[in-house]
Parts: C-alpha cells; structure tokens; sequence
C-alpha cells in the first residue's frame, strides 16, 4: 500500500497538516502574471520559491515557465531585499526585455517587511525601469490563505496598475475567467465571440500555457491581456468574475476604482452554471444568445439524460479548491451523483456554507473539510467508500490503494496532459467532464462486471 | 527573444570559437553583472598533468538572472532526507515548501513488507498561518510532532525549518531536544531556511552534518559480510540504487547503506560499521565521506556507476581496496557476464550517434558522470557546467585548499570532528593505503569534470536561461540535458531535451543495465522523426498556386 499508515480511526489534529489539499500564495500569483502579455513574473525570496513554483508549473502545463528571483541570501533576510529586488529588474529589463515585471512576494519577504512599492520607485529613480516598461506587484504572504488567494491578488494588482477610466464608457464587457486552464479561459473567450460580445479577459493565459510547438522558442508567447486592453477594462460597462475566491477582489476593486458594474458567479462548470454565465453575459452585454451555444447546450444535456443511469446515485469524493469545488459539486449534483466527502485546503467560512446548500438533497451524511487535507480526506473514503475520485494528481495514492476510479482535475495535474487543450468551462467543457466521469465509472464496470454480466451496449 | 533549430555536426562546431562565444554569451549583461559571469564561463583547457583553468562556483546566483538553482530547504529536505522512507519529516513553515518537496524527486524506495514503515508518499507539514508568524511557530511544532508521534509511531522524527522560521526566531532544536526527551524517538531538526547559502549545496550540507551528528553510530549492528561498504551520494532516482545493489550483490560485496537512495533509519545509524566509503555524488557527500573517515578510521574512494565502462571501474576499485583474490576474481566474472549485453546495445546505438553532439547542465556531479554514457555511444560534450558544485567538482580535489571561504559558506557548520574513542578502527594501517595509493588505487581523489572535458569545450557554471537559449543556437545541439525547468525552453527550440534530475520518469540509468536503458534513451531522443515535423508543408513551400476566381 502506498498511503500504509493512513488509519481509518480519526483523531484531530490541530497542528499538524498532513497531505496538504493547497500549496500556498506565490504560485497562483505567479500562474495569473503568466496571463499578462509579455510579462516576466518576479518571485522576492529566496531562489527555492521561484524554482519550486516553476518546476510545479511547467510539471502541470508541460510549458517554459520563466520567472526572476531575488535570490535571498542570509544578509537580505537581515537587511531586506531593495538591493537584491533593484538588481533583479535592472537585470530582467536589460536581458529578457518583458513589457511587465510582476513582483509578488513570499513569506520571507512579508515577514521582513519589504516594501515592493518604494523599492520600484527606488528602481525608477535609479533609471532601471525603461520608458514604457512596468513593475507591478502582488503582496503573497505563504501564510496567508492559498494558491488561490495569490491568483486573486496578483488579478486585482492588475487592475490597481492598470485600468483607468478615461471617460467614455464602451460596450466592452471584462470577464475575470478564474483560476482556470488556459483551455477553459479559451472556451469563454469563444463563448463571448460566439455571441457578439466584445470582451477583455484578464488574466489570460491561454496560447501562453498552452502554445505550439514550432521549433521557435518565444519566451513571450502571443497569447496573455495587453497592458493596453488592461487599461482599457476602467472603460468597459461591465465586469463579469468568475469563481468567488479568484476573481472578485479585482471585480470590486474595478467597481470601485473606475465605476465598472460588476457580476460574480460560479465558474461555469456544468449545465446550471454556464446557463447562469451566459444569461448573465447576455443580459450585461445586450445581446442575444445565438442557436449554436443553444446547440452546445442541448448536446451536453444529450449526454446527461442518455446516460443518467450511470451517474444516478453514484457517491464521488472531491478535492480541490473552492471555486472548483463549488461549481463542480453543484454539476455533479444536478445530474444526480452525490458527493459524499469534500476538501480543499484553502481556508473559507463561506465555503462549507455554499457546499452544504448545494448537497442539501444529497441523501447521504456530507463531509467537508475547508480547511482539509488528503489525509483526512482518504480516512473519510476508507469510512465511507466512494465510486469515484475527482481532483489532482495526489488522489492517484489514494485512488491505487482504495482500488476507486480517479477522474483528473483541478491543479496540480502532473502525470496527464489535456487540461491545458481542452476545457472543463463551458457546455463544451460540460461534455469533457462527463466524457471522463464515464469513460472512469464504465472501465471499472467492464473490469469488475461477471462474464455473464459484461455488456456489450451502454 | 527567439531562436530556430536545425542540427550541427561535430565537424561544423569545430570552427566555433568558444572564446568569441564567451563574449557572446556575456556581452548582453550589465557591466558587473558580465563581469561576474566571465568568472563562471570558462574556456576548457587541459595541461599535461591535468591542469585546468580556474572557474567561479558556488558563488551567489545574481538576482534576475533566471537561475536553475532551488534553495537550502530543497537540497536538504529534498534531496538528502527525502530518499528514506522511515522518518518522518515535517516541514515548520508555510505549506508551499512541504508541498513542492512531495514526491517530486523520483527518489523511489523499497519497504521489504507490506508492513515496513514508508512515509515518503506522505507530506508533512506544520501548514504556519499569519499568528504562527507573529507570535512564534514554537508550540505549533511541538502539538505537530506529539500528533505525528500519536498518529503514526515512527522511529525518529526530523524538523526542517523553512525561512521564516529562521527570521522569527523559532528554536527548532530545543524543541526537537525537548520531544526527543518526551517521546523517547529521535528527533532532530535542520536550520535549512531557503535563505542560507547559495544553492541546494548548503542544504545537502546541513542535511548530512545532521545526519552524522544525530543518527550514524546509533547502531552497532549492521549488515555483515566480508566486503562492507557505504554507498554515498546515491539517490535512486528512477531505481538507480536497485540496480547497484544488483550488481555489488552479485559481486559479493555487502551494502551497510547508502546516503540515501532507498536508505532506512537503521542503515544510517550502522553506517560505521563498513570498512570502505564509496561515494558517488561527490558535491553532496565528500565531506561526510572525511568525517567517517576521521570519527571512524574509514577510507574512501570516489566511484562511477553511471556508464558501463565506468561500473566496471568502479568494482575494480572496490576489489582493489579489499584486496581479496577471491572478490577480484568474481567481480571480474560479474563484468564479463554483464558486459556482452550492454556492448550489443552501445555498438549498435553507437552507429546511429556517433558524432552527435551534447550539452549538460545540471546539479553538482551528474553533468560531469554522464558524460561518460554520451561518449560510450560516440557522443561528444561541447559544453557543460553544474547548478550547485563547487569549484573542487569542476577542477579536482586539489584545488580544496586554495578555495576561499566566503561569508555564504561560514554560515554553514563545519563539523569538527575527533575520532570515536570506542568505534573508532582503522580499517587499513597508513602504509598499507600508501601502498595501494601508489599501486593505483585513488583514495579521497576526485579530478572533477574539466580534466575530462575536451580542449576547447565550455563550462558554465550556474548557467542562466539567456546562456542556454544562446548556447543552444549558436551550438545547435543533437541533446540538451538539464532539469524540470528547462525542459520545455529547450524543447520549444526544436531540440530533445533529457532530465537529468528525474530522467524523464525513465530509468534506471546507474550499472549494466541502467547503461543499455540510456543508450536506448538517447538514441530514440537523438533519432526520432518526431523533430521533422515542425513545418508544415506549406511552411516548407510557401509558393502559392493560386487559381483565379473565374477559371
């Protein structure tokens, strides 16, 4: 067994994580700034951070993911890093020429005390910051919530940098794709298209995470948001966010600062979801929903009630993060599984209060866990055994040793490709996620049915 | 920036001038900046007695310069404890640092049951919030361990502090001396914060001095047979590690432990009772190797069980230091039973490389030990450099004297070690080592990667991401190895890329048989037709045909 010492005995912990269901703050910063086009994320801390969270990417995306670090050593921690964060811009400025440097800090910056402001100010008056070029910044303490908490602040620095109103509103709608896929922000994109809906989406990374192999190396790829379309989301009549915990603090803080109305909902995972997403689309932007996404939508409910019978009443155990877990719950929900046990490591009040209401009809006792871990998590499915496994690659242990079906998704995902091409979002993503779910839960019954049993038509 | 790709032979290389390169690659840089990475480019020479050029190494990385490095905690965690698999380590410090160092290195391990302890699958961590940071982690550590004691029983428990644990001033090691005393198990802390030292150097550092000092000589029963010895520096990434034992077993020689490939608690805690050190990596271990040999009175010698040729050197070695007839003679049958199979393969793999060339940038002794398996096969190094070796990896051990202490390095401990007034046993009187010394035998010798290297090769230290993608098009080579982070870089230019870190999930590659893998390896990277189908056909041919409208 690979996870041999997980008990099926719970005892609390209160000190101890083990099997940790996040990872922490810089990496979703990082990730976000990998959405602005020709920009050179920053990591101030020491060298480990930025080459851990690299490594973590480029394992997930199977792309270059470049970064600069401020390469702490023992007298920065003791004096601060303005010399070590002035030489670093100095440098990327001079020898990989990005359009933007985004600086997010670790826990080791935080707890010192760095200044990443006056240290750019400081970078500017020493003449280090080229004409037309930007330094921007995202505060990211490691103890602080999550990966996603640093997605979420490295998008709202995006809008504190950027977006200005100039004056003259346009019918330009933001949408805030959430800590999603470089896929999933692809399928919104064309969503919007589809409907007539002129869009700035930020962060955007896909064709930057997901881009071709030409044997050219771009170590800025043409996808990402411009400066300028950022600057230009103070000007647009609307802001739609998606994904609570990832995207509303830049919707707000859009609202706030150049008046831009906005809507925050539920990633549109599922049937419900991207029904709400494109009526929510539809009624900001003024248009109407054209028959092709009236298509995509009666296809995914094609699958749904064609193969009902296998989702009915199959109990699934999720990990993730919250938006994730709120959004998919909610689509495993309305087509009738049942989610049984379910943990992020983020930490969230509202979290637990949102997946108690989305299961109320579950009949079966939930478990939440916010915030969880996978230990926990695998002591609950050894308690009370599931059908099926969702979330990242990690479950794989917990998948092998149960012997239960694991459907990939969420991040990290190490070990498969596809979720960087294909999306989840959407009822195109609706379709994938499904396509999946099935392709798990009828393997295993084709493995596991008796030879008078094994059926030839599903 | 971008580049394209098409392959170089040996021959065309030949007219480039590594010294017009070396200005190339530096001449980008801000005035200091080049001037310090003129100390890290180094145009190989090689001197009648194997004289090479001085480089800089283990200096700090430059701030934004797009380093391969990682820190203090990853070495130490990662690379040095995370291999054995019955300790229990908790990461102190915000999640990220346990989380990234989750099974993330391939470093595969063996329980020999069902119910031996294997905690490696497991991560660890005392997950410190915003209040842990202002008002100190140190009780938060304490509940940690007592939980991870009630939960799992383990035999030892070790504590790795992450940076802010180093700035707010948690005292790890009276914590670990005050549980050690409660729990009755050995526990142990390592000051690794990221922040310490250069590179992952420091952190193996940290990690092996804790190590000697906490466990080895713990055990006075070992393994026994008539050939004991300690295999340092072996990770077993990919089952590298299952394969040496493979081979020392057939050999008859006994393995007390490795540092730490598949290594338990006990192996470290008898690792005294060998009578000889081998060691492997020598960057991450040659200083434990000396302090086994001052505490205890064991000798050591460098080996190389990457490439074929260099395992059966490597044995020879070994025998040659036990001098028994019997062990000579078996391992000579060992070698040529294996060898047939592995000459087939290289022959035959050898026809389709012959001439191709390679480049290698990665950790503190692997761009130099596979530089070995590239020339088995008729490869040639043109250039290479490591991530976090010292100057002594590059240039020989004899340069060790010669090497200046900086601040970075004062900050890690340096063990003063007297010998064992009960264990200690000289394992060989000095004459007797002299006498195998000057038969041949290299004790405590390590000649670095440079004597190796061709004339007229670079070596680049630390090498940053503007360096690589430069090299790459100036070179154009057949391979590029390196690690996780420059995969995709590298690939992206249209040329194969191995890991030699994880080894691309493969392996093994250490041993006979580790040495066919790899020949298969590279010949499929270096030969493959997928790289021919980066055009498309109307990107070869661009002309149009185009038909008019109303034809």
């Amino acid at each position: 067994m690979l996870l041999r010492h997980t008990p099926s005995e719970i005892k609390e912990r209160k000190a101890l994580n083990v099997n940790p269901a996040k990872t922490c703050q810089p990496i979703g910063a990082m990730y976000a700034a990998l959405g602005i086009h020709g920009c050179l994320p920053h990591s101030h801390g020491s060298q480990g951070c930025c080459a851990y969270h690299r490594s973590t990417l480029t394992r997930h995306y199977k792309e270059p993911v470049l970064a600069g670090t401020s390469s702490f050593t023992e007298g920065a921690s003791v004096f601060g890093g303005q010399a070590n964060l002035v030489q670093a811009i100095d440098n990327m400025f001079t020898v990989y020429n990005p359009e933007v440097i985004a600086v997010h800090t670790t826990c080791l910056s935080e707890t010192i005390g760095d200044d990443i402001p006056q240290i750019a100010r400081k970078a500017e008056a020493d003449g280090k910051i080229p004409k037309g070029r930007f330094v921007i910044h995202a505060s990211t303490p490691s103890y602080v919530g999550s990966h996603v908490t640093g997605f979420s602040s490295m998008t709202k620095s995006m809008v504190d940098y950027f977006a200005r109103f100039s004056g003259k509103r346009t019918d330009t709608i933001n949408i805030i794709p959430g800590y999603v896929e470089p896929s999933d922000m692809e399928e919104i994109k064309r969503l919007a298209a589809e409907m007539g809906v002129k869009n700035i989406m930020f962060p955007d990374t896909s064709n930057v995470m997901n881009s071709p192999q030409t044997g050219r190396f771009e170590m800025y790829p043409r996808g990402g948001v411009t400066v300028e379309a950022l600057a230009r989301t103070g000007d647009s009549s609307g802001t739609l966010a998606l994904g609570k915990l990832a995207s509303s603090a830049a919707a707000r803080a859009l609202d706030i600062k150049c008046k831009v109305p906005c809507e925050i909902l539920d990633l549109p995972i599922g049937l419900n979801n991207t029904d709400l997403f494109i009526d929510a689309l539809r009624k900001m932007a003024g248009v109407s929903v054209p028959e092709s996404v009236n298509v995509d939508r009666g296809r995914l409910l094609d699958i749904i009630t064609d193969m009902h019978q296998y989702f009915y009443g199959k109990k699934v155990g999720l990990v993730g993060d919250p938006d994730h877990l709120v959004a998919l719950t909610e689509f495993l929900v309305s087509i009738d599984m049942w989610p049984v046990h379910i943990v992020t490591g983020t930490p969230g009040k509202a979290f637990e209060k949102r997946i108690r209401e989305i299961t109320r009809e579950v009949p079966h006792e939930v478990n939440v866990g916010a915030p969880g871990d996978m230990f926990l998590f695998h002591q609950w499915v050894k308690n009370e055994p599931v059908d099926l496994l969702m979330g990242n690659t990690y479950l794989k242990y917990i998948a092998r040793d149960e012997d239960i079906p694991l459907v990939r998704f969420g991040f990290p995902i190490l070990d498969r490709v596809g979720h960087s091409y294909f999306p989840t979002v959407g009822y195109r993503g609706g379709m994938r996620l499904l396509e999946k779910i099935l392709d798990a839960l009828l393997d295993r019954k084709d493995r596991d049915d008796p030879e008078e049993g094994f059926e030839l038509v599903m | 920036m971008s580049s394209t790709c098409e392959e170089r032979t040996e021959l065309e290389c030949e007219y480039v001038d590594p010294g017009e390169v070396k200005q190339e690659l530096i001449s980008r840089y801000p005035t200091k900046v080049a001037r310090k990475r003129a100390k890290q480019i180094v145009v190989n020479e090689v001197g009648e007695c194997g004289e090479v050029p001085e480089i800089g190494a283990n200096t700090r990385t430059i701030p934004g310069i797009i380093t391969q490095r990682g820190c203090t905690y990853a070495g130490c965690k990662g690379v040095i404890l995370g291999p054995t698999r019955d300790i229990v380590n908790i990461t102190h410090g915000p999640i990220g640092c346990g989380f990234y160092s989750w099974l993330t290195r391939r470093n595969q391990t063996k329980p020999e049951d069902a119910r031996d302890e294997n905690f490696m699958t497991y991560c660890f961590s005392t997950d410190m919030q915003d209040e842990d940071i202002v008002f100190g982690g140190e009780k938060k550590l304490k509940a940690a361990i007592q939980e991870a004691y009630d939960i799992f029983k383990p035999k030892a428990i070790s504590i790795f502090a992450t940076c802010p644990v180093g700035l707010i001033g948690d005292d790890i090691h009276a914590v670990a001396r005050e549980m050690k005393e409660k729990l009755g198990i050995n526990i142990f802390g390592f000051s690794c914060e990221g922040y310490r030292g250069v590179s992952q150097s420091a952190g193996h550092h940290i990690a092996n001095n804790g190590i000697f000092t906490h466990v080895v000589g713990g055990k006075d029963e070992g393994k026994e047979g008539k050939f004991k010895i300690n295999l340092l520096g072996e990770y077993n990434i990919g089952g590298d590690a299952f394969e040496i034992d493979r081979v020392l077993e057939d050999c008859g020689i006994t393995l007390v432990s490795t540092f730490s490939g598949n290594s338990t608690y006990d192996q470290f805690a008898s690792a005294h009772m060998a009578d000889l050190n081998t060691v492997m990596c020598h960057r991450s271990i040659n200083y434990v190797a000396d302090m086994m040999e001052n505490k205890y009175g064991i000798p050591w010698i460098k080996v190389n069980f990457i490439g074929a040729e260099a395992t059966a050197k490597s044995l020879r070695k070994i025998a040659a230091y036990f001098e028994d007839e019997e062990l000579t003679a078996r391992v000579e049958e060992v070698i040529a039973r294996e060898l047939p199979a592995v000459e087939k393969v290289r022959d035959e793999v050898r026809s389709r490389c012959e001439g191709k060339l390679a480049m290698l940038f990665v950790g503190g002794s692997r761009a130099h030990s596979y530089q070995e398996l590239f020339r088995e096969i008729g490869m040639k190094t043109i250039a290479a450099g490591y991530e976090f070796a010292h100057r002594d990896d590059y240039e020989g051990r004899n340069v060790l004297p010669s090497i200046k202490v900086d601040a970075d390095s004062r900050s890690i401990e340096d063990l003063e070690i007297h010998p064992d007034p009960q264990r200690y046993r000289l394992r060989k009187p000095t004459e007797a080592l002299e006498e195998l010394r000057s038969k041949g035998l290299p004790l405590k010798e390590y000649e670095g990667m440079m004597a190796e290297m061709a004339e007229k090769t670079l070596v680049v230290d630390d090498i940053s991401q503007y360096e690589t993608e430069k090299l790459i098009e100036i070179y154009k080579p057949n391979i590029f190895c390196a690690g996780i982070k420059e995969k995709y870089v590298v690939q992206k230019q249209g040329v194969p890329m191995k890991q030699l870190h994880n080894y691309d999930y493969g392996g093994p590659y250490a041993g006979f048989k580790g040495a066919i893998n790899f020949y298969e390896e590279i010949d499929r990277m270096v030969n493959s037709k997928v790289w021919s189908y980066l055009k498309a056909p109307w990107q070869k041919c661009p002309e149009l045909s185009a038909r008019y409208a109303c034809d």
